[in-house]
């Protein structure tokens, strides 16, 4: 008969991927949560990490309870594998939990990003992990969190629209660069973190589950996968993502992916691709697997984005509202 | 000589739009409300004056349902609770109420309107509420509403803070109306501005009140206000109604001690 001590694992000094099981144990419970009432705001109890907060602390924590030695991490920042903040995360996480790290967002099993979504389509096995700085979709037209809370228990979200409208008014189009407010599974508002309107409806119906984790906040929310997230939008203006028809990345040409735009001297502008790992494989030629925006800049869902005009301006925003 | 039975009213033969009967309010120590009831008819404006303190604010936010009484009922010509006392409703429906059926114009604008958001968007916020979802109609609406409210429609899409203080009272004013409510609710509406200004805010009001019929509640404690628009008048002190009539009968002939010294109290 074999002893309790046998049985048990060996007492380490160091915790594997940093946080303690209590931490881990509390966080998986809350994510459990967060899946079953997709885009709810589940409260945890962020912990402390060696970084300050806003740097990525609450999906870290996230990615760190979920990480196993089998996975192979990616990490994005601003669509960069490279960047400052994604170096460190990569370089911290493959210490504590001894993965695999990788830029090839196909081979990764979890990807913690901020502020993008991969070009390629995400399987059905991968986990994606978003940074958050607000988590509060209604923060911005209801000052008050004690509010903003009875607000979604009661799914009374008018006053989102009015942050639409107020974007309407003022810069005649949809200029909610970032952060685009949706509602998920037909329930609760959600903010989808900063990523740009782009990848919005990347969400919907997405095959992976996508988990969302605010530090500082101390709030994270999921949503699974196969679910309806659907961005507010009024009944005549639609919801479009960037207009970036023409622009073509510099290096490879390649067109209808989300772009980042350097201005040159002379007002002129450079052109590059946002996914540095897509740009990669697309200047080495590499096999690139199924996009979420064809070459042609078709949603691979048909019909859930609304037609383009063919002309950039006016906006039906502008035309709305009138000369007065 | 045989003598015709005397007729109420004409006003008074429709049913009241507000009843409220008994109402009870305390703060801790602070009695704010006692026993304070009302009615309205269609149509009519009720005038509330007394000082400060006397609880005229207090009932304006139980009306306004944005506290619940601690005694008291609460009815309002608002369908689909028209028979319900108002008191007794969940957050939910009490929010639709207010939406739909109650609106107020603050003294102060800060409490009343988004100060950075559009005017035009604090319009259409009421109609965002209640469900509106398109932006062509939006915009019609919040027009419409504000150019009702003689407000200049070339700034509509200014912010109220950039706007001088009779503006922002007319955006107020422009947002509680734009559902045609049931209900207004003015705290001081013209206290804080010029006398010109006022006159003009008061022109609003008075053909407001002929135009759409709203049954008003106005709340002052200029009794020229009161004088100018109110058909009938509540003298509030401490917490209790101690004199209520017709306005005339009221500023002409004050039978209450309190109120003999309010009206020969001014200047």
């Amino acid at each position: 008969m074999s002893t309790l001590a046998e049985l048990a694992f060996s007492r380490q000094d160091y915790a594997y991927a940093f946080l303690d099981a209590f931490a881990k144990r509390e966080l998986r419970r809350k994510i459990l949560k967060a899946i079953a009432i997709p885009g709810y705001q589940v409260p945890y109890a962020s912990r402390e990490v060696p970084m300050a907060r806003g740097w990525g602390t609450g999906g870290l924590q996230v990615t760190l309870a979920l990480v196993g030695p089998k996975d192979t991490v990616k990490v994005i920042d601003q669509g960069d594998d490279d960047s400052v903040n994604a170096a460190n995360l990569r370089r911290f996480i493959a210490r504590m939990a001894g993965v695999k790290t990788t830029t090839d967002a196909l081979e990764a099993s979890l990807i913690q990003s901020r502020h993008r979504i991969p070009e390629e389509i995400l399987r059905p096995d991968q986990i994606l992990v978003l940074q958050v700085p607000v988590p509060e979709p209604l923060s911005w037209v209801e000052p008050s969190y004690t509010r903003a809370r009875e607000l979604h228990a009661d799914a009374e979200y008018g006053l989102a629209w009015l942050g639409i409208y107020e974007d309407l008014v003022r810069y005649r189009s949809n200029t909610h660069g970032a952060d685009y407010p949706v509602l998920v599974n037909g329930r609760y508002l959600m903010a989808p973190s900063p990523i740009p309107r782009w990848d919005t409806p990347k969400l919907h119906l997405a095959q992976h589950l996508t988990l969302l984790s605010a530090g500082r906040e101390k709030r994270l929310y999921a949503v699974p996968p196969h679910t309806e997230v659907r961005p507010l939008e009024f009944s005549d203006v639609p919801f479009a993502v960037e207009d970036q028809r023409g622009w073509a990345d510099a290096q490879t040409g390649v067109q209808n992916k989300f772009m980042t735009e350097i201005p040159l001297e002379g007002g002129q502008s450079r052109y590059q691709l946002s996914d540095s790992d897509y740009a990669r494989k697309a200047a080495l030629r590499l096999e690139i697997g199924a996009t979420y925006y064809d070459d042609q800049g078709t949603f691979y869902i048909p019909g859930f984005l609304a037609e383009r005009k063919a002309s950039v301006a006016p906006s039906h925003a502008e035309q709305s509202l009138g000369t007065d | 000589m045989q003598t015709l039975p005397l007729k109420p009213p004409q006003l008074t033969q429709h049913n009241p739009v507000v009843r409220a009967t008994g109402l009870q309010k305390t703060y801790g120590q602070v009695v704010a409300l006692r026993d304070v009831s009302l009615v309205a008819y269609p149509g009519e404006v009720l005038g509330i004056v007394g000082e400060s303190g006397s609880g005229k604010s207090t009932l304006l936010r139980l009306l306004n349902l944005q506290e619940s009484a601690d005694a008291g009922t609460f009815y309002l010509e608002a369908s689909p609770h028209d028979q319900q006392d108002l008191f007794t409703l969940d957050r939910y429906q009490a929010r639709q109420v207010r939406v739909r059926h109650i609106g107020i114009v603050y003294q102060n604008p800060h409490l009343g309107l988004r100060m950075n958001h559009t005017s035009s968007g604090n319009v259409a916020e009421r109609l965002i509420l209640a469900g509106e979802r398109s932006f062509g109609s939006l915009r019609r609406a919040a027009r419409e509403s504000l150019q009702v409210s003689d407000f200049p429609l070339g700034r509509m899409d200014d912010p109220p803070r950039k706007l001088s203080g009779g503006m922002q009272q007319r955006v107020q004013l422009a947002k509680a109306i734009a559902l045609k409510p049931t209900l207004l609710l003015l705290d001081e509406p013209t206290t804080g501005l010029d006398v010109s200004v006022q006159a003009l805010v008061l022109d609003t009001l008075k053909r407001l009140q002929y135009e759409l019929g709203i049954t008003m509640l106005i709340v002052s404690h200029d009794l020229g206000v009161i004088r100018t628009l109110a058909d009938r008048v509540m003298v509030m002190r401490d917490g209790r109604v101690v004199e209520a009539g017709l306005t005339d009968q009221i500023l002409e002939d004050p039978q209450h001690p309190y109120t003999q010294q309010l009206v020969h109290a001014k200047l």
